[in-house]
C-alpha cells in the first residue's frame, strides 16, 4: 500500500444532515447500563457506537474492543440551541443582515468591494480580520435595509448565548430572541452575502451555528473505567451527555402534555446551559458544570486546551519507553563521556540486537546467559515477543536465526542519551557511554555539570536508550559529550573544571612547590601514563605537564592582579602562564586555564588535537585535581575570616568616616547647598552621592580586611583562583555587608505617613543606618534593624529569580516556535523551510558558525601568526 | 533633510532589472520569497522605489564589517 499524501486540510461546519448521515444510532435514553450491566439500546453506551468492554462486539462493524474505532451517534434536540463557539459570529450576522429579508445591510457594490478585499488578503495569506470588523461596524450602523427598506432594530448580544432585540430605542424595551428565532433569521441570509462575513457558502450555512441535532462521540472517545470497588465510573463527557438527554426528554414530555409556556422556556434555557457546558465548561458568565464531588467537568474544549490538552499534552509531547529517571551524584573517576547507571536501571532497560549471520553467536550467548547482561526478550520475525526465562532459554537459543531480534539488558559501553530539564540548549541532551555501577543514582563526572546546569542537591536526570543502529550511530557521532566541549554560543569551551578541580590544580601548580615521589605517584596513579621519568622529587608544574598534550601557549591567569606593566614570565604572583611544547614552565593553573566557560588550555587542545584529546585531558585533569586536593587537604572554617583587632578598628573608623560624610551631604542638602548633577534633581543627586560614599566605604573596609587575609587563606585561594566565591563575599563575611537595596535604591519603604523605614528612626531620617546600610559583617552578626533591611534586600532577590525564570521560559517557548523552521542552506542563506522565504542572506551576516569560530571571531589571527613563527624558527 | 545622510540609516539603492534577475537566479527564489519592505516606508519614498522593485541595503555589521541585504517593496 502506498502511503497517502495529504494535499490540503479544510475545516468546515457540520450540517444537521451530515451529523445524521454519519450517525449510526439515535440516542434518546438517558440510561447507560441495565441491571445486568449490559449497555442499553439507544443509550449512551449503545453497542452500535463501538465497544470498550472486552468480550462484547460492536453492532456496527462487528469488531471487538480495540479493533473497532467507534462510530458516531446523534441526539435529536427537541428545541434548537446556540453553539457557544459561534455565538460571536451569530451576533455579527444578526446585526449585519436585514430582519425582514435577510440581506446584508449594505449595497451590492459595496459588498462586492469588501468581498474582493477579503479574497485578495486570503490569496496573500494575510489576516482579513480587520476587514470583517469594518463590515460589522458599517452594517451594524444601518438603520434601514437598502434592499427591502425595512426598519432595523439594534441587536444586543449577551454573553455567552443570549440575544435581544431593542424594540424601542426610547424606552429601551427589549425582546429576547429565542434560538429558534435566531435560526430562522440566519436561514434567510442568501449565499451571495456570506463571503462578506468571511464565510464560504460552499462549506457553511449560518443556520448550522444553531444546533438542532447533536453528534454523540463514540464510546471509545469517552471510555468508562472500573474502579477497584467494581463500580463503574463514567467519563465526564458521558455525564454531560446524560444531562443533555435527560433535559431533552423532559422538554419533549412537557411539550407533548401541553405544559405552560414558562416551564418550557425554563427547560429550554436549561438545555442551552447543558449543551454550552458540554462544548466548553470554562465560558465566562455561567457557572461551570460540576461533578458530584464538586470538581468542574472536563468537557470537549477542556480536552483540547492548555498544557495538558490534546495538542500540547498528547500530540506535541508524549511519554516514552526505554527511559529512566533518578537522582544524580558525582563521580570524578569516570570519564566525562560516561554515565554511571544503577544495576536496577540497567536490568530494566534493553537494547535490541538485530540478529545476522555475523552476530548470531553473540546473540545466542546473551540468550543463554543467566546473569546480567542477559537477554530479556526475543522477537520472532512475525513480531511475536517471547520473554526469555530459565525454562525456555535453551530452546530459544536453538531456534535463533537471522531476522530475529534479541533484546538484551543495558551494559557497559552502550550509548545512551542523557538529559536534564529545562532543556534550554542543545547541550542539555548529550550522549554518554554506559557504566553499570552499584547503588541507585546516575553518576556523572562533575566537569559535565556546567552544560546541564546540574548540581547534586537532589537534581534528577533522564536517560534514553536509542533503539536503532541509526539512532545509536547518530548519538555517537553528533551527540557525544566530546562533540560539545566547544559551545555554539560563544565558540569557547563550555565544559571544564569546577570548584575542587580548580583549587586542586592551583595548589599543585602554584609556585615551585615540590612533591616527594610518594605524593607524586599517588597523584598520577589513576591516570593512564606510560612514561614517568624516575626522580626523587617533582615540582607541581612537572606533574601537571604529564597530562598536557604538546601545546604551546602564553596567557594571564585568573589570579593576575592587573599590574600597570605586565612582567610576563617574571610575574611575582606566578600569574603569567607559559606552556611550551606541553611543558608548564611558568604560571599557576586556575579558572582561566581549565575552568568551564573560560578554559584557555582546553580551547587550545580542542583546536590543535581535536575533541578526543580534549576529552582525555579533561578526564585526566579532573582525576589529578581531585587526588591532589584530597591528599593535600583543603578546608575553610569560621576563623578563615578572622581579622585582628587592629583591622576591625580601622574598618570601624572608615565606616564612621563615611557616615560622617553622609551626614555632611544631608546637611548640605537640607541647607540647599547641594549642587545637583547634570540631568538630576537635588534629591537624586543626594541619593547617588550617598550610595557612592557608602559603596566606597565598603570597598575600603574590604581592602583593609583583604590585607589580613593572605594568599595562604583557603577562602582567599578559592576566591582568587575562581573556584568558588568572590572577594566581595569575603569582604561581607569579614568586614562589612554594606548597603542593602530594593529596586536599585536605598530602602525607602516603610510606614508611609511617618516618612521613615522603621520605628527606630525619626521621620525623614536620611542617614546611612536609617536607609539600610549594614555596617556589621556576617561574622560579627547583624543588629535587629540591620537584619530587617537585609531580609528586605534578600526578598527582592528571591522574587526576581522567580519572575525571571518564568518570563524567560515563556520567551524561550515563543522564540523556539518562531524559529524552529529556519535552516542555514548550503549557500549560506537562512530560509524558512516550507515557504522558502529568505530570512538572512548570509547567516549571522558573516556566515560564521560560532562553534567553529574562535570565541565568536572568524579567525584567530594571533594564533596563526604564532604557529607560522613556530614553523619558521 | 535627506534620511540617507543620517549615520544610522544604511545605504539604500534600487536594483536594476538585470541585477534583480541575476540575484533571483543566484538564490533560486521567486521575488515574493525575499524579505519585504513597505512602500510607505520613509526611506523607500525617498529613493523613489515602487512596489515590485528590489532594494539593496548595505549595512555596517558588527560581525562581518559590511553586510548586504535585499528587500522587495510591497504595498
Amino acid at each position: 500500500m502506498h502511503p497517502k499524501k495529504i494535499a490540503a486540510i479544510k475545516f468546515e461546519v457540520l450540517s444537521p444532515q451530515e451529523i445524521r448521515r454519519m450517525s449510526v444510532a439515535k440516542i434518546s435514553n438517558p440510561e447507560t447500563y441495565d441491571d445486568d450491566g449490559f449497555p442499553v439500546d439507544g443509550g449512551l453506551m449503545d453497542t452500535r457506537l463501538g465497544v470498550i468492554d472486552p468480550g462484547l462486539k460492536c453492532k456496527t462493524c462487528n469488531g471487538k474492543a480495540g479493533e473497532c474505532p467507534g462510530h458516531f451517534g446523534h441526539i435529536e434536540l427537541a428545541a434548537p440551541v446556540i453553539h457557544v463557539g459561534y455565538a460571536k459570529l451569530i451576533a455579527r450576522l444578526l446585526s449585519g443582515t436585514c430582519r425582514e429579508c435577510g440581506r446584508i445591510l449594505m449595497k451590492d457594490e459595496k459588498r462586492d468591494k469588501f468581498i474582493k478585499e477579503i479574497e485578495r488578503l486570503k490569496a496573500l495569506g494575510q489576516s482579513y480580520e480587520e476587514v470583517l470588523k469594518e463590515v460589522f461596524r458599517l452594517t451594524k450602523a444601518a438603520k434601514k435595509c437598502p434592499h427591502c427598506g425595512a426598519e432595523q432594530r439594534e441587536i444586543k448580544f449577551e454573553k455567552p448565548t443570549s440575544f435581544y432585540e431593542v424594540i424601542d430605542p426610547e424606552t429601551k424595551e427589549e425582546q429576547k430572541l429565542t434560538p429558534k428565532d435566531v435560526r430562522e433569521r440566519l436561514e434567510k441570509i442568501p449565499n451571495d452575502d456570506l463571503p462578506a462575513f468571511g464565510l464560504d457558502p460552499k462549506a457553511v450555512r449560518p443556520e448550522w451555528f444553531v444546533l438542532t441535532v447533536l453528534p454523540v462521540p463514540p464510546v471509545t472517545v469517552r471510555p468508562s473505567i472500573i474502579l477497584e470497588t467494581g463500580q463503574r465510573s463514567e467519563d465526564d463527557l458521558t455525564h454531560k451527555l446524560v444531562d443533555i438527554i435527560r433535559i431533552n426528554q423532559r422538554f419533549i414530555e412537557n411539550r407533548d402534555t401541553g405544559a405552560p409556556q414558562q416551564i418550557l422556556e425554563d427547560l429550554w434555557e436549561l438545555l442551552q446551559y447543558h449543551v454550552t457546558t458540554y462544548l466548553d465548561n470554562e465560558v465566562s458568565g455561567i457557572p461551570p458544570a460540576r461533578h458530584r464531588s464538586g470538581r468542574p467537568l472536563k468537557t470537549l474544549s477542556q480536552r483540547l486546551k492548555g498544557k495538558d490538552g490534546r495538542f500540547r499534552g498528547s500530540l506535541s509531547g508524549k511519554r516514552v519507553n526505554f527511559s529512566a529517571r533518578t537522582v544524580i551524584s558525582p563521580d570524578p573517576c569516570i570519564s566525562i563521556s560516561e554515565v554511571g547507571v544503577p544495576i536496577e536501571v540497567a536490568r530494566e532497560l534493553s537494547v535490541p540486537i538485530f540478529v545476522t549471520p555475523n552476530n548470531i553467536e553473540i546473540a545466542r550467548e546473551f540468550v543463554l546467559r543467566k546473569e546480567s547482561p542477559k537477554a530479556s526478550y526475543v522477537i520472532r520475525p512475525d513480531g511475536k515477543r517471547i520473554r526469555v526465562i530459565d525454562s525456555n532459554r535453551e530452546e530459544l537459543a536453538e531456534k535463533l536465526e537471522p531476522g530475529w531480534i534479541v533484546e538484551r539488558e543495558l551494559m557497559d559501553g552502550d550509548i545512551v542519551l542523557f538529559n536534564r530539564q529545562p532543556s534550554l540548549h542543545r547541550m542539555s541532551i548529550m550522549a554518554h557511554y554506559v557504566r553499570v555501577l552499584p547503588y541507585k543514582t546516575f553518576r556523572l563526572n562533575p566537569a559535565v555539570c556546567p552544560p546541564y546546569n546540574a548540581d547534586f542537591d537532589g537534581d534528577e536526570m533522564n536517560l534514553h536508550v536509542p533503539q536503532s543502529l541509526e539512532a545509536q550511530a547518530e548519538a555517537k557521532i553528533l551527540l557525544a559529550v566530546q562533540e560539545h566541549i566547544l559551545s555554539p554560543r560563544f565558540g569557547g569551551p563550555i565544559l571544564g573544571g569546577i570548584h575542587d578541580h580548580i583549587t586542586g590544580l592551583y595548589l599543585l601548580t602554584r609556585g615551585e612547590r615540590k612533591f616527594g615521589k610518594d605524593d607524586a605517584m599517588d597523584f598520577l596513579r589513576a591516570l593512564d601514563l606510560s612514561e614517568i621519568p624516575a626522580k626523587d622529587e617533582y615540582t607541581g608544574k612537572e606533574i601537571f605537564s604529564f597530562i598536557l598534550p604538546k601545546i604551546s601557549i602564553r596567557f594571564k591567569a585568573e589570579i593576575c592582579q592587573g599590574c600597570a606593566v605586565c612582567k610576563e614570565e617574571n610575574c611575582e604572583n606566578d600569574a603569567f602562564v607559559v606552556i611550551e611544547n606541553g611543558k608548564l614552565l611558568k604560571g599557576t593553573i586556575d579558572e582561566k586555564a581549565v575552568g568551564a566557560f573560560k578554559g584557555i588550555i582546553i580551547d587550545e587542545i580542542v583546536r590543535k588535537f581535536g575533541n578526543a584529546a580534549a576529552r582525555k585531558f579533561i578526564d585526566d585533569m579532573t582525576k589529578l585535581a581531585i587526588r591532589v586536593i584530597t591528599r593535600l587537604g583543603f578546608t575553610i572554617g569560621i576563623d578563615d575570616v578572622d581579622i585582628p583587632k587592629d583591622a576591625i578598628n580601622q574598618i570601624e573608623e572608615t565606616i564612621a568616616d563615611a557616615e560622617k560624610r553622609v551626614e555632611e551631604l544631608i546637611k548640605a542638602y537640607r541647607e540647599g547647598n547641594l549642587e545637583p548633577m547634570p540631568g538630576r534633581s537635588v534629591e537624586e543627586t543626594l541619593e547617588l552621592r550617598i550610595m557612592q560614599e557608602l559603596g566606597k566605604a565598603r570597598d575600603r573596609a574590604g581592602k583593609i580586611a583583604g590585607r589580613y587575609l593572605g594568599m595562604d587563606n583557603s577562602a582567599v585561594i578559592m576566591a582568587v583562583s575562581g573556584a568558588r566565591g568572590s572577594m566581595l563575599n569575603l569582604t561581607q563575611m569579614a568586614a562589612c555587608i554594606g548597603q542593602q537595596s530594593v529596586r536599585g535604591e536605598r530602602i525607602t519603604r516603610g510606614y508611609a505617613y511617618t516618612h521613615r523605614t522603621t520605628s527606630h528612626f525619626k521621620s525623614n531620617d536620611l542617614s546611612a543606618r536609617a536607609k539600610g546600610f549594614i555596617r556589621s559583617s556576617y561574622k560579627s552578626g547583624l543588629s535587629p534593624v540591620e537584619f530587617f533591611f537585609h531580609a528586605a534586600g534578600g526578598r527582592e532577590g528571591l522574587v526576581d529569580t522567580a519572575v525571571r525564570t518564568s518570563q524567560s521560559g515563556y520567551l524561550q517557548r515563543r522564540m523556539i516556535n518562531a524559529l524552529q523552521d529556519l535552516k542555514v542552506e548550503y549557500d549560506g542563506t537562512v530560509r524558512e523551510q516550507t515557504s522558502g522565504i529568505i530570512v538572512q542572506f548570509k547567516y549571522g551576516e558573516d556566515g560564521v558558525d560560532p562553534m567553529k569560530s574562535y570565541r565568536g571571531k572568524a579567525v584567530d589571527v594571533k594564533r596563526i601568526i604564532r604557529e607560522v613563527m613556530e614553523v619558521k624558527g | 533633510m535627506r534620511l540617507q545622510d543620517h549615520i544610522l540609516v544604511p545605504k539604500h539603492e534600487i536594483l536594476k532589472e538585470e541585477e534583480v534577475e541575476e540575484l533571483l537566479n543566484l538564490l533560486g527564489v521567486k521575488k515574493e520569497q525575499l524579505p519585504k519592505i513597505k512602500a510607505s516606508d520613509p526611506i523607500v519614498k525617498e529613493i523613489g522605489a515602487k512596489p515590485g522593485d528590489v532594494i539593496k541595503i548595505t549595512r555596517k555589521s558588527l560581525t562581518a564589517g559590511v553586510s548586504i541585504f535585499y528587500r522587495l517593496v510591497v504595498e
